[in-house]
């Protein structure tokens, strides 16, 4: 019944394809038994940057104000929208203040996420009066939702390192930058994700999600999460375990065990895969079909946002792409691991998927 | 005959003056090396922190926040046919594209410090790759 559900969602999906042209709310998806299914969507790193004043980077706000507008058009409606981090670029009260009221314009229930460029300012603390706890979970149509702070570094970094709050800011917002420190879940919240899944039967279906990846693919960038592998050890136990995360601003995909891992394209800018810089040695996994390369003469090129469905409580992630392709990657139970629906076969990529 | 007797002295003064000069071209020690090396990187440093300052366009964003290690700049590629400006380009002309759009700023004259010193920056990280003039 699962297969045929999932065959079902396929040729819905093709369909969904085809009419990526017209208004959204023309799309309507069906299911053979639609009770165990739900939406939602899943807009992520917006960056919003604040010039001074009231002036912010236009082409920041372009893509969270396109991401909502597009989002709150969705029929049927999604039930209920995450943001995944990195609202603000260097974690201002201006920057979040700004960002939240282009957020707050969503019709719908909204789970945020905490990304380093809205934490390493203040610690979290303006954040934390618009959004509430760092990290927290929650039930929803019989799925486990488990929200992580994955941002966290060691504390001599946080505590003692630098001199000025700006500075820690403006040091850990520089991707590349040498100075920053690897990202981690930390051991007081990984006490907590273990006290929280006890409660939780194994046949639950688990979605985490979080701003790094819960994997380790190129530390130079943080697309690294320290202690990912605790982490993982605590939700391989469970059958059905998705992780979506931001961070990357591109598609990534990976299974480990029992875990699914998806990862989403941000509203802001895209950025290269860790192959594409010559010295470094690490690659995305070997599973994951990149995103289509941006054209960087479009504006919204490689941006956007997602539609994702929960079907029998795996995730099927539909990118909406503002100047792109659409693409869909959906866990495939006949091979158990997320998939392109598209270009999963090699034959069937095209040259712009080639990243160097 | 003296005339030519002057012609011919000059011409062996200048010839010597040529030699002398080729073999001090090629008299040039590990030391000399190092320091045409160190001048190098130092640009290659004014180039990284061109990169990732705020202050090169006019609202905040770097190279950087895109180009992570000026990752995804190719510049082994140019020069090259770019469709979008309908014509083949140096690498300095998308420097620019990205000063006046992504960062809204003005663009670098092409022969400045700062274009150089940007280049030197984008061409060390990318160090190691074959050229590839023309590739998409």
């Amino acid at each position: 019944m699962k297969n045929q559900n999932r065959r079902d969602f396929l040729k819905t999906a093709g369909v969904l394809t085809a009419v990526s042209c017209l208004p959204i709310n023309l799309v309507e998806l069906a299911f053979a038994d639609s009770r165990k299914n739900f939406t939602f969507a899943y807009i992520s790193d917006s960056h919003i940057q604040q010039i001074e004043g009231s002036k912010f980077v236009r082409n920041w706000d372009r893509g969270l104000i396109r991401a909502v507008a597009e989002t709150n058009l969705l029929d049927p409606k999604p039930d209920f929208v995450v943001f995944g981090g990195d609202l603000a670029q260097l974690g201002k009260k201006s920057e979040l203040d700004h960002g939240a009221e282009m957020l707050a314009k969503l019709n719908y229930k909204t789970y945020c996420v905490m990304g380093e460029h809205d934490y390493y300012l203040d610690l979290g603390e303006y954040w934390s009066k618009l959004y509430g706890d760092h990290y927290y979970s929650f039930n929803h149509k019989g799925v486990h939702f488990i929200v992580l702070n994955s941002i966290l570094t060691y504390d001599d970094w946080t505590y003692n390192r630098w001199p000025t709050a700006e500075q820690r800011m403006n040091e850990m917002a520089g991707l590349d930058n040498p100075n920053g420190s690897p990202f981690m879940v930390g051991e007081k919240q990984r006490q907590w994700l273990s006290k929280d899944l006890e409660k939780v039967s194994k046949d639950t279906p688990i979605v985490v999600f979080s701003h790094s990846p819960i994997q380790k693919i190129f530390k130079g960038w943080n697309f690294w999460t320290d202690d990912a592998e605790e982490v993982q050890a605590l939700l391989q136990p469970f059958d059905d375990v998705t992780v979506i995360y931001g961070h990357v601003h591109q598609i990534q995909y990976n299974q480990i065990g029992n875990i699914s891992f998806n990862a989403v394209m941000a509203t802001a800018w895209p950025w290269p895969y860790p192959r594409s810089y010559a010295q470094n040695k690490d690659f995305v996994p070997k599973l994951t079909v990149p995103m289509n390369r941006a054209n960087p003469f479009h504006e919204r090129d490689a941006t956007g946002w997602q539609l994702i469905d929960l079907d029998s409580g795996r995730v099927a992630l539909r990118y909406n792409l503002y100047d792109n392709t659409n693409r869909t990657v959906a866990y495939n139970p006949l091979t158990g691991r997320p998939e392109d629906k598209d270009f999963q076969d090699k034959a069937k990529r095209i040259p712009s998927q080639e990243h160097y | 005959m003296r005339r030519i007797a002057i012609t011919a002295t000059v011409a062996i003064i200048v010839t010597g003056l040529m030699i002398v000069a080729m073999l001090r071209a090629d008299e040039f020690t590990e030391k000399d090396q190092q320091r045409w090396q160190q001048e190098y990187m130092s640009v290659v440093a004014e180039g990284r922190e061109l990169w990732v300052s705020p202050d090169l366009g006019t609202n905040g964003v770097a190279c950087a926040q895109c180009h992570p290690n000026a990752a995804n700049t190719h510049p082994e590629t140019y020069p090259k046919f770019q469709q979008q400006l309908g014509r083949v380009v140096a690498l300095r002309d998308m420097i620019n594209w990205c000063l006046m759009n992504p960062l809204e700023g003005a663009p670098l004259d092409l022969d400045s410090r700062e274009m150089v010193a940007i280049e030197a920056y984008v061409t060390y990280e990318r160090r190691g790759v074959a050229l590839a003039p023309g590739k998409h």
